[in-house]
């Protein structure tokens, strides 16, 4: 159920966000953004043996911003870091049969979103 | 799932007798109303001088008061660059409330830029203007100034009256938006003292594509569309015949029905507000008392405002929001995200504009849409905060 320029895929993720929440023995935590551009994002990574074993989010933001972050989770679960890095915002953003122009920086803001999370790991455990 | 309307200053469903009134206008009295001299010509000269008849009797105006236009953004641009362009002679300073619609602040830059000296008068927390600033940005050179009669996102009516009296005194002409009271509140141009006065029939079940402005017989003012001699020369192009005769048939409308109208409205616009009143961390926008009927603005601390309305959509529920992120999305790229200017200039933090919503009522909402918009609320609000990470730092004392 596609809603103007939001894709059914954006609307799905929007309604139904996978991995809401947190992790309370986060292995690296990201938050990037700022209020006063609408959106903040906060994601958790649990990470065992270089692999992303869990991942849920936080995000105060528009419809693109919450389904940017639940495509995010979705997509690295499962994954190792070195294989998470490579994840791009444009890979967020086709994942979810692309982003109207306007609202690109969303899937930008959870690369960035997990970047910050895996620097943070990194910080923590050497 | 039925829908609940609640977006009536975005527009309003044109109302069946307006339709009526219009269809024998496309392909029966088809005629061109400045054919006059051939017999097809009469019936539309004839429907487009009852409409306009219709028109400055909703507002209090003479016919001949009355420029049919094609939408309120014309009639704010025949309004101010007309009357600009007409009293050069007399000075360049032209003033704008810093809350008008875009079609009178986006012409600031162009104005400028063929010679004239625009300026801004401030607005207090509740949107009013500050007579004070007026007062002492109205200086020598001043023939101008358009202050919207009430705005839309944040409710709040003007008192006209009181700026019309003193720019009057000073010898400065002035023009009131009224596409938010004109067909919706008694507005009387006569009494206000204005002008000038944009009206805006789809605000009140009329079509969109004809819209008029008021212009006080004797106020100098130019065409800002030039070619033949329609509107007495004020307004050239073939006239939309069907579109006037629908906006004349909804003021004609406007004015039987208004008496039983507003008081409704403003009822059920009082209930749903108690009953938003009661989640927290929510702040109402505009004036509490000088307000349009049936309108409730406010914004939630820790909700975004285009997920917001994303979700009350999906509950059935259509509102507007001064949300950035939903400010533009169609637009082909990121550099119109910008919150509202209007919320901005009443004080509202940036970050906090993200989260505001506006509720405007019409005639035909009840106290069941009302009840059930109640009801759905609070749940997205809680969802949404669910979600939020500023919420979570909040809830501990982060904030």
């Amino acid at each position: 159920m596609a809603q103007g320029p939001y894709s059914d895929k954006v609307m799905d993720h929007f309604m139904h966000p996978r991995n809401m929440g947190e992790i309370e023995d986060a292995s690296g935590v990201g938050e990037v953004g700022n209020p006063a551009c609408g959106d903040v994002m906060r994601l958790y990574l649990k990470i065992e043996d270089g692999k992303i074993v869990d991942a849920k989010f936080k995000t105060f933001g528009c419809g693109a911003a919450i389904a940017s972050s639940s495509m995010t989770t979705e997509m690295i679960k499962g994954k190792s870091i070195d294989e998470a890095l490579k994840l791009s915002n444009e890979a967020v953003s086709e994942a979810l049969g692309g982003l109207p122009p306007a609202k690109q920086h969303c899937s930008v803001l959870a690369e960035d979103a997990l970047r910050a999370a895996l620097e943070d790991y990194k910080k923590k455990h050497g | 799932m039925n829908r609940v309307y609640f977006d009536h200053a975005a527009t309003t469903p044109v109302d069946k007798r307006v339709l009526e009134a219009m269809l024998p206008y496309f392909s029966e009295s088809f005629g061109n109303p400045s054919s006059v001299l051939i017999e097809e010509g009469g019936p539309a000269r004839q429907a487009v001088d009852e409409a306009r008849k219709k028109v400055a009797e909703l507002v209090g105006a003479e016919p001949d008061e009355i420029i049919f236009t094609s939408s309120a953004t014309e009639s704010n641009n025949l309004a101010i660059k007309g009357l600009a362009l007409a009293n050069k002679q007399r000075g360049t300073r032209i003033l704008f409330s810093e809350i008008e619609h875009y079609s009178i602040m986006h012409q600031a830059d162009f104005l400028r830029s063929i010679g004239f000296d625009v300026d801004f008068v401030k607005v207090d927390e509740f949107g009013l203007l500050n007579m004070a600033d007026l007062k002492k940005k109205v200086t020598k050179g001043t023939i101008l100034v358009s202050v919207m009669h009430a705005n839309m996102e944040i409710g709040t009516v003007q008192p006209v009256k009181e700026i019309a009296r003193f720019l009057k005194e000073q010898n400065v002409l002035f023009h009131s938006d009224g596409a938010g009271t004109c067909g919706q509140v008694p507005v009387d141009v006569k009494d206000l003292g204005v002008d000038a006065m944009t009206i805006s029939g789809h605000q009140y079940h009329g079509p969109k594509g004809a819209a008029a402005l008021f212009l006080r017989k004797g106020v100098p003012a130019r065409p800002i569309i030039h070619g033949g001699f329609q509107e007495m020369g004020l307004r050239a192009g073939t006239e939309n015949v069907a579109a006037i005769v629908g906006l004349g048939e909804a003021s004609a409308l406007a004015t039987a029905e208004m008496t039983e109208k507003v008081p409704r409205i403003r009822r059920l616009g009082q209930k749903l507000m108690a009953g938003i009143g009661t989640i927290t961390y929510l702040h109402f926008t505009g004036h509490p008392a000088e307000r349009l009927p049936g309108h409730v603005s406010f914004w939630i601390e820790f909700v975004e405002g285009e997920s917001l309305l994303l979700w009350l959509n999906l509950n059935g529920v259509a509102a507007s929001t001064g949300s950035a992120c939903a400010s533009n999305v169609l637009a082909a790229d990121e550099t119109g995200l910008k919150a509202s200017h209007v919320l901005t200039a009443v004080g509202v933090p940036p970050e906090i504009c993200h989260g505001s919503i506006t509720f405007s009522l019409g005639r035909d909402n009840t106290e069941e849409e009302v009840d059930y918009v109640l009801s759905v609320l609070p749940t997205i609000v809680d969802r949404l905060r669910e979600m939020s990470p500023l919420y979570e730092q909040a809830k501990k004392g982060g904030i």
